[in-house]
């Protein structure tokens, strides 16, 4: 037996072992996440167990290296894990901005004691991450921020607001972007700090979205005082890690949202809610036009997606090819829950009990922010056209 | 006929905008919502409607109406769907009053039309009986016992159900779901036993009622136009509606737009309006050709119903068709645009894209009617 294949039978045993029942439905949506950190409360005791277990073998980050708390896993090793996950229906133990954007950042540009501080709090789902780059005059012109940083000594004081913080309210700690120096150019007086969010002059106002949930804030800082120690990489130069971090935003939203939906094709749903005429064929020809269409365009971009992730070594950015990831992918699951809806029709439409409360209206609305969230559409296109294709300028 | 509006219909257009800013802007709607209104619509302002003659837009003078014809009550359509207004008029003043002057007998006319017109009986049409509309889908039962009718089934998405009435009810006598002979149209008391209406608030903030039927016994007065025979009216109250829903569509659209277009040519980022971007000029001057060819297709559609011309039908599926894409396109643009505030409760354009996906259901999506078209032209 190769190595691999004794890694895969071990691991297979020890999942057979360890993952509780009730999280063996493969249930991946937002709502359904275990997004850990000091506020959370475990919607069973299956889903504590299950983050307990995978965060003590690093397994919630299988290919970080374990004296981050990681698994310290080979890239195929990982692969190998995320199959025999699959293969039971296990759900992610935890969701965390620490696990794709914060990590992959401090692993980077961190400090020795920085990594060693806050990853394992990460890997464990002790500490849950919030993002705090957009402010009300700073969304695709992100380097525009005002929130300012001073210098007092020892430590900064932070002044300033944010806003679409996504779970500010129920986060532990902040990565943020502030300004270390307001005479430079704004990408050169950009610096990249961490704070907890219970220090003294943070508060957040969460924002009602069209979906009716409230998942994002606006966040306030008014002279909160950060270590330097919290300072990550160099002064004025945090615009390098914010950048890096935000490919691998884009190819985790990309992946995420543009990857081979879970379980029932759009196909099945259609057939069930529609019906088929004689030749078996769904009994609404255009609508019928329109899924394929969509598949087509979902399985081939399957394809880009494991060609990336093939090319890419373990954790290493793939830069600007992540704006074609996040534009193409998270266009694609905006057409599918269109397509949904259109399936469901009014059924789809009623926010009722016996209607699950409208969730997948609920979801399709909340779709409309993927290709907004973590750069636009528009800016993903700006990028590819002027980093990949090298396009002049207007 | 000129594809333009006449001075009367112009001066409608006017009158009803200026008062639909002033009675029934955006924030009514948003007012009904929050407050959880039960009606999910104004009786007062629905009265005062009333007063200016919409409910009795399509009524012969005879009766009180207003006798305005499909390009008037279009005209206020739309005028309500660039405020996404919040009124039985589309149930009431337009297919209900479509199905009584094609349909009903002297008496009914007599009992009700004058009702309508003066916005004290509220209708509503219950057709659908599943998640996606089809004109002859009908499988809600109606078998003869003595001198009536016996009505078992169930239908959803019954616009105003909930505050209607009175209900007019397609129903099989005959035949098998899909097939248009064996169609019969009923006109039923909202408080007949054997009833069970239920409330069911959908995205867009307006209420629909799923309407169960067990045993819901009616005289044969209720029995409106033929038994068997009432596929072709029930096509004339369907397509009065979808093209009444079309130019509220086309409002809805152009209000959208226009908002979305205010809103980029003021947002900053970069040192400049982010509608100075060639990618949102573009967008926007595509989006702005759509929306007119929209509106000229509603109109051509509403004139042909008035004229009762050949290719109505044809005209109505298509105008449907359009005004689902251009409305939804409008608004899923609009949200995008508005970058992270489209995604706010606080910003309206989301009001918008829940109308405009409520609405394109609404009797018959783009593809219901695309397949209905390329039926009718032979393909
Ligand atoms: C669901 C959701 C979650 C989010 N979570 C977070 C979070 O956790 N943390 C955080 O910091 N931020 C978060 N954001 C904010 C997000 O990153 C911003 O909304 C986004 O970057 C756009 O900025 P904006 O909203 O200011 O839109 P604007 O920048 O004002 O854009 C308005 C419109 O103009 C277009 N536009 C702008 N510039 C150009 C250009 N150069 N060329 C062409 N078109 C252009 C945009 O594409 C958009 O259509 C979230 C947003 C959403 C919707």
């Amino acid at each position: 037996m190769s190595d691999l294949q004794q890694f895969r039978a071990e691991t297979r045993q020890w999942l057979e072992e360890n993952c509780p029942a009730d999280m063996r439905d493969g249930k991946l949506s937002e709502d359904t996440s275990c997004w850990g950190g000091r506020k959370w409360e475990f919607t069973s005791e299956g889903q504590r167990l299950w983050l307990e277990r995978m965060g003590a073998r690093g397994w919630t980050v299988p290919t970080w290296p374990s004296e981050y708390g990681g698994g310290g896993l080979s890239k195929e090793e990982a692969a190998v894990l995320k199959q025999e996950m699959k293969a039971i229906g296990a759900r992610k133990p935890h969701d965390n901005f620490g696990i794709t954007m914060l990590g992959p950042a401090l692993l980077k540009f961190g400090s020795e004691a920085q990594k060693k501080e806050h990853l394992p709090k990460v890997a464990r789902g002790e500490i849950r991450w919030c993002q705090g780059y957009s402010e009300p005059n700073a969304g695709s012109d992100l380097a525009s921020l005002r929130t300012k940083a001073e210098d007092a000594g020892d430590h900064y004081v932070v002044t300033g607001q944010k806003i679409w913080t996504s779970y500010a309210d129920k986060a532990d700690w902040i990565f943020c972007l502030v300004r270390t120096d307001s005479e430079a150019p704004k990408h050169k007086g950009i610096s990249f700090v961490l704070f907890d969010m219970e220090s003294e002059g943070v508060s957040t106002k969460p924002i009602k979205l069209i979906s009716g949930s409230s998942p994002f804030c606006e966040t306030f800082f008014d002279g909160v005082s950060v270590p330097k120690a919290n300072l990550v990489y160099e002064e004025n130069k945090g615009w390098d890690v914010a950048k890096y971090l935000l490919t691998h935003e884009r190819e985790m939203i990309g992946s995420l949202f543009g990857g081979m939906s879970e379980g029932r094709s759009l196909g099945e749903l259609a057939v069930k809610a529609i019906g088929t005429n004689p030749l078996g064929q769904l009994d609404d020809p255009l609508l019928r036009a329109k899924l394929i269409e969509t598949e087509i365009d979902s399985l081939a971009f399957g394809a880009l997606l494991q060609s990336v992730s093939d090319r890419a070594k373990g954790g290493e950015s793939l830069g600007a090819v992540s704006s074609v990831l996040k534009y193409y992918g998270t266009e694609l699951n905006k057409r599918r829950h269109e397509l949904k809806m259109e399936i469901g029709g009014s059924d789809e439409m009623e926010m009722t009990d016996n209607n699950n409360d409208g969730q997948a209206a609920r979801d399709w609305l909340r779709t409309k922010g993927n290709s907004i969230e973590g750069g636009t559409s528009e800016v993903q296109l700006q990028i590819i056209a002027k980093h990949i294709l090298q396009m002049p300028n207007a | 006929m000129p594809l333009v509006l006449t001075e009367d219909q112009e001066m409608l257009r006017e009158s009803a905008a200026g008062f639909l800013k002033d009675e029934a802007p955006v924030s009514a709607l948003r007012e009904l919502r929050d407050s959880g209104s039960e009606d999910g619509f104004s009786r007062e302002l629905w009265a005062k409607m009333a007063a200016m003659g919409w409910a009795g837009i399509l009524v012969p003078e005879e009766y009180g109406g207003a006798d305005f014809g499909m390009v008037g009550a279009g005209v206020v359509a739309e005028e309500m769907g660039k405020q996404l207004t919040a009124t039985p008029y589309l149930s009431s003043a337009i297919m209900a009053a479509t199905a009584l002057n094609a349909l009903g007998s002297q008496a009914q006319k007599e009992q009700h039309l004058t009702k309508i017109a003066a916005g004290e009986e509220l209708f509503a049409i219950a057709h659908d009986e599943r998640g996606k509309h089809s004109t002859l889908g009908v499988a809600l039962k109606a078998e003869r016992m003595g001198n009536g009718f016996r009505l078992n089934g169930a239908k959803t998405f019954v616009a105003d159900g909930h505050v209607a009435d009175q209900i007019i009810v397609s129903a099989r006598t005959s035949g098998e779901p899909g097939e248009a002979n064996g169609i019969t149209l009923f006109l039923v008391d909202s408080g007949t036993d054997g009833l069970k209406i239920e409330k069911t608030a959908m995205v867009d903030s307006r209420n629909a009622a799923r309407i169960d039927f067990n045993n819901a016994e009616v005289t044969a007065d209720a029995v409106l136009g033929e038994i068997d025979l009432g596929a072709d009216g029930l096509e004339k109250i369907l397509n009065a509606g979808r093209a009444g829903l079309a130019a509220e569509m086309a409002g809805s659209a152009a209000q959208a737009f226009g908002m979305t277009l205010s809103y980029i040519n003021e947002r900053k980022q970069f040192g400049v309006a982010v509608g100075s971007f060639q990618t949102l000029q573009h967008r926007s001057a595509h989006l702005y050709t759509e929306i007119e060819i929209c509106k000229a297709l509603t109109l051509k559609a509403l004139q042909s119903l008035d004229e009762g011309a050949e290719d109505a039908a044809k005209l109505v599926a298509l105008a449907k068709a359009k005004a689902t894409k251009v409305s939804l396109l409008a608004a899923q643009e609009g949200v995008q645009m508005h970058g992270g505030m489209g995604m706010t409760d606080e910003f309206d354009i989301g009001l918008y894209l829940k109308r405009a996906k409520v609405a394109g259901e609404l009797l018959g999506d783009s593809s219901y009617h695309g397949n209905r078209l390329a039926e009718m032209l032979g393909y």
